[in-house]
């Protein structure tokens, strides 16, 4: 799945612009009061990619998240899916372009079990009215299958029971059964444990072999690096730079997210 | 399965995961060991038989079977009687109704103290309706039971409807939309409520027969209305609850009202739609007291907004919301009333219901919250 090129960072930017990405932002603003949270940034995600948004607390990171998420809106730039311009002004807007998102703080309703939780808003149902509770159950059990999420031992129990493991993979399952296109994980490692997290990028990986656009924000850099098939660095509301997999090491990514590297071409 | 199980701790971790995945798939039970093989963290779950005797409502249904066994054991003949068993069930109908609507507010972690207001409210909408209505010199509130027509009984059901759906509605708006705390908002419309009752009837109640077909008829042979009515509530209560898309969302709101909004559902509107709910099982009910007791009762309701909250929280529905149990509401409803009529027939002052029921109350919710502590993990 990942490309091995080897060329320079340079070229690869420009290879990057030749295939058309599932998920874009181009010269996107965003400005809370006085500050300037997103100065222009610009931002690609490719179709069967892992794509990491790495950079430092307050580089704008989880905003432009939240504007590929629908939460927010742009005040300036565009947001492109397929490489057509659109605008969404809910996340429920943003679901219907395909794309879904997995927040830090686990957004399961804790009493409700697996499956009522996976099609929470979206039940199948029966006379209009009624949930089918079973056919729901069913297909859950299918995705997760699928999905190798096999932690999930008994359906009908609340997910407050589960460990943080199992919780945030029920959030990423349920994610990725109804995107159609592009995944945004905010964190999702942040609070697990070791095997925990293994489990975790695994589910990942099995959404991105899907053919998933997945993006996803991180702070551990050797996690980014093993995982992401592509990275891009985030400085100051702006992209600084990006690196194809087998680019960057840590050391690199480091020196990017702090202002000492770039690969990015100033606007 | 079972071949699983049998060589479960030679697999290795790919092997044990493929089992997990298969057995996951067909919906079965998956053993501890595979999980642990596969390097998942086995999830100590009871098993199904624990979880259910464990949980709230059979517990208080227990404790109800227990009560009215011991009743019966000690006045045979007197307790344990068709006729007081009957008697008993006409007394709590309309509880049985407003704590049914009542359970859909506090299954989104809110609560109704308006009840009372919503009650009275309703009997004195059903007989101002009734004397709009001309019958020779004077009105349908003055037509003898014999007399009476059943489209009288639909003219004075709307007026007791609207009035629940117009406190439903207020509660709901300052609840769902300007975001003022329940116990607060409701209560506010508790005293706004009662008021305005009163005042539409100068402080004085108003007797009227031609509602009591309603609660005494017998559409089914041996089964007074009001009673049929009730089941009907609970049945309705039931499948809104437990199966309807409506009942998942409440739950799911009490549960987690952040969760709920990021999936997309309209948070303020479906709170609005709950808290009426509320309010119109509160007007109902209001109409079946008049039905029943042939009068309206601007100052008789005052404690049934705490009654149905004991009722709810008794039958295992979570005050904390996303947890609730209609059929545990139902059983809820009889604990104190079976306390009370028990006493009374055994001769203990039948004060020590009021004792009985508040300790069953405090001991009900302390082993709900151990149940959930310790389900819930970090």
């Amino acid at each position: 799945m990942a490309s091995n090129d080897a060329s320079t960072s340079g070229s690869t930017a420009a290879a990057g612009r030749t295939r058309v990405p599932a998920l874009a932002a181009s010269s996107v603003e965003k400005q809370f009061g006085q500050v300037r949270a997103l100065r222009g940034v610009n931002f690609e995600a490719m179709a069967g990619e892992v794509t990491a948004l790495i950079g430092d607390n307050g580089a704008g990171k989880s905003t432009l998240v939240k504007c590929l998420a629908g939460v927010y809106r742009p005040d300036a730039g565009t947001i492109e899916v397929d490489g057509k311009a659109v605008h969404m002004s809910s996340p429920t807007d943003a679901e219907s372009f395909g794309i879904e998102t997995v927040y830090q703080d686990l957004a399961l309703a804790p009493d409700l079990d697996a499956a009522s939780n996976v099609f929470l808003g979206r039940e199948i149902r029966k006379f209009g009215f009624l949930h089918d509770q079973a056919a729901m159950r069913k297909q859950t059990a299918k995705s997760f299958a699928e999905l190798g999420v096999g932690m999930v031992q008994d359906l009908r129990v609340p997910v407050a029971s589960f460990s943080g493991g199992q919780k945030q993979s029920v959030a990423i399952a349920r994610a990725a059964m109804w995107a159609k296109h592009v995944i945004l994980l905010d964190e999702p490692t942040a609070a697990l444990g070791v095997i925990q997290t293994a489990k975790v990028l695994e589910l990942i990986r099995r959404v991105r072999d899907r053919g998933l656009a997945v993006i996803f924000i991180s702070h551990n850099m050797p996690q980014v690096i093993e995982v992401s098939d592509r990275i891009e660095v985030m400085r100051l509301g702006a992209r600084v730079a990006r690196f194809e997999r087998g680019e960057a090491d840590v050391d690199r990514l480091i020196q990017a997210i702090s202002g000492a590297y770039t690969n990015e071409v100033a606007a | 399965m079972s071949d699983i199980k049998d060589d479960s701790t030679h697999l290795t971790e790919a092997e044990a995961e493929e089992a997990v995945i298969e057995a996951t798939a067909a919906g079965e039970e998956v053993p501890a060991a595979v999980l642990e093989g596969a390097g998942i963290a086995v999830d100590t779950a009871p098993p199904a038989w624990r979880r259910i005797i464990t949980s709230p409502v059979v517990m208080t249904f227990f404790f109800l079977i227990v009560t009215i066994l011991v009743f019966t054991a000690m006045e045979p003949g007197k307790f344990g009687t068709k006729s007081n068993f009957e008697q008993l069930a006409l007394n709590v109908s309309i509880l049985t109704v407003v704590s049914v609507g009542t359970t859909f507010v506090i299954a989104t972690a809110g609560i109704d103290l308006s009840i009372p207001s919503g009650i009275v409210l309703g009997e004195v909408f059903a007989v101002k309706a009734l004397s709009w209505i001309s019958v020779g010199s004077g009105t349908a509130v003055d037509v003898s039971a014999d007399n009476t027509k059943a489209w009288y009984f639909i003219v004075a059901l709307a007026g007791s409807l609207s009035a629940g759906l117009i406190l439903g509605l207020i509660n709901g708006f300052t609840v769902g939309y300007l975001r003022i705390p329940p116990m607060l908002a409701t209560l506010g419309s508790l005293g706004a409520g009662l008021g305005i009752a009163l005042l539409l009837q100068n402080g004085v109640n108003v007797a009227t027969y031609a509602l009591n077909p309603v609660a005494t008829g017998h559409l089914i042979p041996h089964l007074p209305n009001l009673i049929l009515i009730a089941l009907l509530v609970v049945a309705i209560g039931f499948v809104g609850m437990h199966k309807a898309v409506f009942g998942r969302h409440t739950l799911a709101i009490g549960s987690s009202e952040e969760a709920a909004r990021r999936v997309g559902l309209k948070v303020e509107r479906h709170l609005m739609k709950v808290y009426v709910v509320g309010g119109v099982a509160s007007g109902f009910a209001g109409f079946l007291s008049v039905a029943y007791f042939s009068t309206t009762s601007v100052a008789g309701h005052s404690t049934d907004n705490l009654q149905a909250i004991t009722a709810v929280a008794l039958g295992g529905t979570s005050l904390f919301g996303g947890v609730a149990s209609i059929i545990g509401t139902l059983i809820g409803v009889w604990i104190p009333a079976v306390l009370q009529n028990g006493f009374i027939i055994v001769g203990v002052q039948p004060y020590w219901q009021m004792v009985a029921v508040g300790v069953v109350l405090i001991l009900a919710i302390y082993v709900d919250q151990l149940r959930r502590r310790s389900q819930h993990r970090r």
